[in-house]
């Protein structure tokens, strides 16, 4: 008997999408029903995710609940039924409570942030609908309806980074952030296309005959590409590709800083708490295919790792180091969170790689959280300081905004993985562990504590800009300072109520979900299903020991470049910048990526399109206007032929007709004498030949 | 008795003259009298063919000469008639005018 819940998992994204359509019809002004209709579904869908995640854990670890139905039948038989259905298991639980816990979160948050919108409405209608397609994706057990949904998710974050559209450079960000991401969803799509040709099946789970199931694995692991590796290895790589646009992993990860273009609700929803954590979640559900190889089918334990789980894992710990170097750089507020999300999206792919899904997705779901507050906390110091996003322009924001200073500081510390009472910690020291514990490599183990010394310095480089000091936001000149003139004062103030109890919600999450996954209690493990055991005993106080000392020494280094003597003025150089400018401006400029896919990729492209457009002009065009030529040269010599020999032959014709007849006419001169003389004439003619006749007879 | 020849000689010669008068004249009545001439030549070719023929009691030629006299008298009376026709209609009796029916 399949309960109520799983039967109807649907509704859970479908009220956000239902909400969405409603809010999509309203007329502008109706903005605190669009609002309402928004934050009404999605706390509807919360208590519905809430039921699922309590009838899930009453379920036994590695059940599945699942509800499969026939979309439509393309040929007879079993065979030609495509099938879709939502599966109900913990990782899915986990998922729905989170993005609706959080969404709820950032839905009311939005009605403080976007309250002076004239958009208001469209905002809240595109934040549904996003809402939707992101459960959509979370239920999903068909990898079908998960493209499905992940593209609609592609779409709404298209549309809300370019919200405000009339901002070429937003309209730019938007481009290019569906571009990136559309690189990799191709690669999902063949990595789909491939998947179904070899099982025949793209559901999860079917009793038995899905594609995540032992026969189906059975029959890809051992299946060769030409290539030399397994079909599971090909399929599962062109997955990941998909993940890694979504997720903004390097080399596609250049989006995800753009994409800040966006309202900060949206940066703190979609690109850093949600969507893109979608690309984590996909290779979670789909972890079966990567993790599998022939000998742990047959034998549970001591395998060795697969191939492509050694991809994600060395991609995951490259950009986790790469991002966190980018954001030690950066001055914009929200680039710098963005980087750190780009880094810890590569943490979560590593923790995949390294420790299986309950290690990747424990990060996944605490940095949800405290990677919401500190873009919402970043988001209320913008709404604070009118709109400045530069930190030069900040500081001494720590006596105007209280209650951001602290929720800020709470995540900030979170994702530092200030050790024992923040969730980040937690979650970062399993991956960590995990990958100590890695038998392919030790390298990954060592960027990820690099990558952890560089977030906690940057984030205490941030924390000392905007929090500490003096605010420099006053003192300089521009349109900027005027127009905070005539906002009625530039001394920045706390944002209201209805944006800072989220923020405090959150924090209290952020600290709070720490106790849900402590090596001593590993519950969401447990739930999650498979608690690798890899390396246990001493190691795991020691190593906490040593990325304790870790952090700290990144924090004390941050404080000691910037917050003892913190900026006095906006225009002063960084810290850093002073001692190795070299290296700053290769930071600061991320590495110079983006200039060398413009030189690259995109001029190949645009050379390529350039060819392309050659080619279509003079070769298929030639080809096509020396048919046309043709076919007008031709009826040109038939009109030719109609006109000067059809046409001239009958006319020609017509006119000798009338011109004899015209000539015989004149025979008829009307004269009855003229006649009777021909008679006469004829008569005489006959006498004549019937005497010579009748002589010669 | 005089020969046949003599006969078809004036017969030939009156129908010679009608023939002249009516292709040559333009006044309609002198055209008109010129084929009266003519039928009359043929008349008088009827009654000598008639009576030097072998059986002349039989009046065969008396007969076709007295039809054609008859029909010589209808012709001209339908003809007068046309004339004066021609000629109310035109005001006139040259019959080159009458020539509305050229091709």
């Amino acid at each position: 008997m399949t309960p109520w819940i799983v039967k109807n998992l649907w509704l859970i994204p479908a009220l956000p999408a239902l909400a969405a359509g409603v809010s999509a019809l309203l007329p502008r002004r109706q903005r605190t029903l669009s609002a309402g209709l928004a934050i009404g579904s999605v706390g509807i869908s919360l208590l519905l995710a809430l039921c699922a995640f309590a009838n899930a854990l009453g379920q036994p670890v590695e059940a599945k609940q699942y509800f499969n139905f026939a979309w439509f039948e393309f040929a007879a038989g079993d065979a030609g039924v495509l099938k879709l259905g939502w599966v109900l298991d913990p990782l899915t639980a986990v998922m729905l409570v989170m993005v609706t816990f959080v969404g709820l979160l950032i839905f009311i948050y939005s009605v403080g942030y976007m309250a002076h919108d004239e958009n208001f409405t469209r905002f809240f209608t595109f934040l549904s609908l996003f809402a939707g397609a992101m459960l959509g994706v979370v239920i999903a057990n068909s990898l079908l309806l998960l493209f499905i949904c992940w593209e609609l998710v592609g779409l709404t974050s298209y549309l809300l980074i370019g919200f405000w559209y009339h901002k070429p450079s937003a309209a730019a960000a938007a481009k290019k952030a569906f571009i990136t991401t559309r690189i990799g969803d191709v690669a999902l799509l063949l990595g789909m296309v491939w998947l179904y040709s070899e099982t025949g099946t793209l559901l999860f789970y079917d009793n038995g005959g899905g594609c995540l199931e032992q026969n189906a694995l059975a029959a890809l692991v051992t299946r060769a590409t030409s290539l030399g590796m397994t079909v599971s290895t090909a399929i599962a790589l062109l997955i990941f590709t998909g993940a890694v646009g979504k997720s903004g992993q390097v080399p596609l990860h250049v989006w995800l800083p753009d994409a800040m273009e966006g309202p900060t609700p949206v940066s703190a929803l979609i690109h850093a708490a949600t969507m893109v954590a979608a690309g984590v979640f996909l290779v979670a559900r789909t972890f079966p295919i990567f993790g599998s190889t022939v000998e742990s089918l047959v034998a549970d334990g001591a395998a060795p790792v697969s191939g492509a789980l050694q991809v994600v894992t060395w991609i995951g710990a490259i950009t986790a180091v790469f991002a966190a170097s980018i954001a030690v750089a950066q001055n914009d507020i929200k680039r710098i969170l963005a980087y750190s999300t780009v880094s810890q999206l590569g943490y979560m792919m590593m923790g995949l790689g390294v420790g299986g899904v309950a290690v990747g997705m424990f990060h996944l779901i605490t940095h949800a959280f405290f990677k919401a507050l500190l873009f919402m906390g970043a988001g209320s110091v913008i709404h604070g300081c009118h709109e400045e996003q530069d930190i030069r322009r900040m500081g001494g924001l720590r006596k105007y905004m209280p209650v951001t200073f602290a929720t800020y500081a709470i995540g900030m510390l979170a994702l530092a993985g200030f050790p024992l009472f923040f969730s980040g910690f937690w979650s970062k020291d399993e991956i960590l562990h995990a990958a100590h514990g890695w038998p392919a490599s030790h390298i990954p183990f060592y960027l990820g504590m690099i990558g952890a010394f560089l977030t906690a310095f940057y984030m205490t480089r941030q924390v000392a800009a905007v929090f500490f000091g003096s605010y420099r936001g006053g003192t300089h000149h521009g349109e900027k300072a005027r127009e905070s003139e005539a906002h009625g004062g530039h001394a920045p103030h706390e944002s209201p109520a209805v944006m800072t109890w989220p923020l405090i919600v959150l924090a209290v999450c952020a600290i709070g979900l720490s106790v849900i996954g402590t090596p001593w209690w590993p519950w969401f493990q447990e739930f999650l299903g498979k608690h690798h055991e890899a390396g246990e005993g001493g190691g795991v106080v020691g190593l906490m020991l040593f990325s304790s000392v870790i952090v700290f020494l990144g924090l004390g280094v941050g404080w000691w470049l910037y917050g003892r003597r913190p900026w006095q003025r906006a225009d002063e150089p960084d810290a850093l910048e002073v001692a190795r400018g070299d290296i700053f401006s290769l930071l600061r400029n991320k590495y110079y990526i983006d200039e060398i896919y413009e030189l690259t990729v995109i001029r190949f492209n645009a050379w390529w399109a350039r060819v392309c457009d050659l080619l279509d002009r003079w070769l298929w065009g030639g080809v096509v206007q020396l048919v046309s030529y043709a076919v007008v040269g031709l009826s040109w010599v038939n009109r030719m032929f109609d006109e000067y020999v059809v046409n001239l032959g009958f006319d020609q014709g017509c006119k000798r007709l009338t011109l004899g007849g015209k000539m015989f006419s004149r025979l008829q001169s009307g004269q009855a004498q003229t006649y009777l003389r021909i008679i006469g004439a004829g008569l005489v003619v006959l006498v004549i030949l019937l005497i010579r006749g009748s002589r010669g007879g | 008795m005089t020969s046949l020849a003599a006969y078809l000689t004036l017969s030939a010669f009156l129908f010679c003259i009608g023939l002249a008068g009516a292709l040559t004249r333009r006044n309609a009545i002198i055209v008109l009298v010129g084929i009266e001439l003519m039928l009359n030549a043929a008349n008088l070719n009827f009654i000598a063919f008639w009576r030097f023929s072998e059986n002349p009691e039989a009046l065969t030629g008396l007969m076709f000469a007295i039809f054609s006299i008859g029909i010589a008298a209808a012709e001209a009376a339908v003809g007068l008639a046309l004339i004066i026709a021609i000629y109310r209609h035109y005001k006139t009796a040259n019959v080159d005018e009458a020539n509305t029916l050229r091709g």
